[in-house]
């Protein structure tokens, strides 16, 4: 095998960064992928010794890109810490409020600033055309409808935490401010607008996934295991709910776990060439017992969507698989419009409804030890789990992130990808596309799966039997 | 007023009284001449230099220089004010100062001399020391990471609270806030109720369990800059 060296442009529409090798058996066929990242720095110890009370705004340290779900994850678990397992109603829905903001934001940029440009112009475009500006100079109603769902979801962050990024509204045991009636009139005038965006894209999602459903099928698709929160009569509750996981088929695994326990039920396998672990549901165990989070695990785990207009788009996206879970990877982007469209509903909902006027913020209960917080983030689930000194410090912090949820289907993907798109020892601009585009799918964040705080280059290497790099290409 | 006397702060002229100090002359005329250590309920003690003035021509420490009749004060020359920019500077990479996650951010002075002074990333390479905390009270904190040093926890508990909580020790770098417990501040008199617990300007002495109850917009400096109250009292 001839060992050649090509450095190109990779991912670089992934949010964070990360790096990818395909390895080559003897006779030259891919044998497997491996997403791994290069840079650690140990959070779970520098947030020991600090108070419970600073978590839930320290933890946003965490990953610029998902701030708020960090600050809401923690602050679930700092709940548990002063012993409050019921909010007060204007609490839980201001906080739910906060939740659904960043989950419209967080989808709205995903889609439209990432990963339009692959849709609208196919995966071979011309990279300097199949990105957010050649979206924008083509199809410039589409842009402005990006950039606006993202302002409004960032304005009521804003208003629910105080700051667009790393606010303070969520503190132990509830929040810190309500919604004034003026900050809520401001939402309810573009509420109906930001609806009709989402029918849009969702329809845009739909006709794509529909159109090319033969080449997603086998574009680094695969059977999985899934895995979310659901609300206790089976509904799908992006803030709060108990675990459920499901087989590739739709049989319960488990059901109404109570999350507490969730060390019971998820484990975590370290592999040498990885800082970021693979979680695995215990009793199947590390080879069969991996799952898929975010999106397309939620839609296909829930039994209904309790918003009307989303619930219709769940039951049109399960009759494509009759009923049965979905387990094409491309078909997390019209999971997560209808995502996008249910936040959006939720928001009418909440600005509708008096309790976020209210002024009884704070619960109060009995300290307790330790503490367990969960939500479905954009991005998938995530886990944290703090426990807390008499002295009120944090003496052990453990986080599953959404993106280490999806560790193993990601690795998958890409494998995936490669056996299909690879052709010699190569690794073509095609190929790079692909790659790109099946990791992008998991919407994953690099950066807070691997707690680093700054970003990191992304490199594709392609590795003989031997263990030579024979070819490599990067984007940053 | 007989026995007023008149001072001159950047050529204003001030009318003032003798047993006044620069600092509290300036703040009843309405200037504002910035500080940390200083706090209107104790005994000033002129430690953190930030309150530096140009008394005829000479640096002096505002907050414990007493007035005289024909004064010359020299509060905003460019040197002075880089001379505050220093030292809040070197104050910020003396400890560790992790604005985006501690609980006085909006109400911290060190914090909103920065922003006054339009400090946004320091001069100096930050020290990163090893500090601690000291959670041992039920419910007051001591965070040494974020501790300027200006004794105003010390005064207070002696001045105010008729206690003797905190002592500084050590010297130079090393120099800390000290308790007067056998071990840590769980192991003194000290009280939630005190004093001592509220006049810290950072977040090193905090109450146990407030944290982030402030929202961001109604916290101490989130409307105006610091100093806006006294520039405000003009008479
Ligand atoms: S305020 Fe005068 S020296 Fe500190
Ligand atoms: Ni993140």
């Amino acid at each position: 095998m001839s060992v050649k060296k090509i450095t190109i442009e990779p991912v670089t529409r992934v949010e964070g960064h990360g790096k990818v090798t395909i390895l080559l058996d003897e006779s030259g066929q891919v044998s497997q992928a491996r997403l791994h990242i290069v840079e650690f720095r140990g959070f779970e110890r520098f947030i020991q010794g600090r108070p419970y009370w600073e978590v839930p705004v320290l933890v946003q340290r965490l990953c610029g890109i998902c701030p708020v779900s960090h600050h809401l994850a923690a602050a679930k678990a700092m709940d548990g810490i002063v012993g409050v397992d019921q909010l007060t109603p204007t609490a839980e829905k201001i906080r739910r409020l906060m939740h659904y903001g960043q989950m419209f934001q967080s989808h709205a940029l995903h889609f439209f600033h990432l990963v339009s440009p692959d849709l609208l112009f196919g995966f071979d475009a011309d990279p300097t055309e199949r990105n957010v500006i050649g979206v924008a100079r083509k199809f410039p109603d589409l842009a402005v409808q990006g950039v606006m769902m993202r302002k409004y979801g960032q304005e009521i962050i804003k208003a629910t935490a105080g700051k667009k990024i790393h606010g303070t509204g969520a503190v132990p045991g509830g929040v810190n401010k309500n919604l004034s009636s003026a900050e809520r009139d401001e939402f309810l005038k573009e509420i109906d607008q930001m609806l009709a965006w989402c029918r849009g894209s969702l329809k845009i999602a739909k006709d794509y996934t529909l159109e090319h459903i033969d080449e997603l099928a086998d574009f680094g698709s695969f059977d999985s295991n899934h895995v979310s929160l659901v609300r206790e009569d089976g509904a799908m509750d992006l803030y709060h709910g108990n675990l459920r996981a499901i087989t590739k088929d739709g049989d319960n695994i488990f059901d109404q776990v109570d999350y507490q326990d969730y060390f019971k039920y998820i484990a975590e396998e370290v592999k040498s060439w990885s800082y970021m672990k693979f979680p695995f549901i215990s009793e199947l165990g590390p080879e069969n017992g991996w799952y898929r989070v975010g999106p397309l695990a939620r839609i296909n785990t829930c039994d209904f969507i309790d918003t009307p207009e989303a619930e219709a788009a769940r039951k049109d996206f399960l009759s494509v698989t009759d009923g049965k879970p979905n387990n094409i990877t491309m078909a997390y982007h019209w999971a997560r419009m209808i995502e996008l469209l249910h936040s959006g509903e939720k928001i009418r909902e909440l600005l509708n409804d008096s309790d976020l006027q209210g002024d009884d913020l704070m619960a109060k209960g009995e300290r307790r030890g330790e503490s367990v917080g969960l939500i479905e983030a954009p991005r998938g689930t995530l886990f944290h789990h703090y426990k807390v000194d008499e002295n009120d410090q944090v003496t052990m912090a453990n986080l599953i992130v959404s993106t280490t949820n999806n560790n193993t289907p990601m690795n998958r993907a890409v494998e995936g990808v490669a056996r299909k798109y690879l052709s010699g020892a190569e690794i073509t601009e095609g190929l790079l596309n692909r790659v790109e585009v099946a990791i992008r799918a998991y919407d994953p964040c690099l950066s807070c799966a691997t707690h680093a705080m700054g970003r990191m280059p992304l490199v594709v290497e392609l590795e003989n039997a031997a263990g030579q790099r024979i070819d490599r290409r990067v984007r940053d | 007023m007989s026995d007023s006397i008149t001072i001159t702060i950047d050529g204003k002229e001030i009318e003032a009284r003798p047993e006044q100090t620069i600092l509290e002359a300036a703040d009843a005329a309405g200037v504002y001449i910035p500080r940390l250590c200083s706090h209107p309920d104790l005994k000033p003690i002129g430690s953190c230099r930030v309150c530096v003035v140009l008394c005829d021509g000479r640096p002096q420490a505002a907050c414990v220089k007493p007035v005289m009749d024909g004064m010359v004060i020299e509060n905003e020359t460019p040197a002075i004010l880089q001379h505050r920019k220093n030292i809040i500077d070197m104050m910020f990479v003396e400890g560790n100062h992790f604005c985006m996650f501690c609980e006085k951010s909006g109400s911290c002075e060190l914090q909103a001399l920065a922003y006054r002074f339009g400090i946004t990333a320091p001069q100096y390479p930050f020290q990163f020391p090893e500090k601690e905390i000291d959670a041992s009270h039920p419910d007051v904190m001591l965070d040494h990471n974020r501790c300027v040093m200006c004794a105003r926890c010390v005064r207070a508990s002696q001045e105010l609270d008729g206690k003797n909580v905190f002592q500084s020790i050590g010297r130079g770098f090393e120099r800390k806030i000290g308790v007067n417990g056998e071990r840590a501040l769980g192991d003194t008199e000290m009280e939630a109720t005190d004093r001592a617990a509220e006049l810290c300007p950072v977040g090193c002495v905090v109450k146990k369990r407030v944290g982030f109850a402030t929202p961001i917009g109604r916290r101490d400096y989130d409307a105006a800059p610091i100093g806006s109250n006294i520039e405000g009292e003009r008479s």
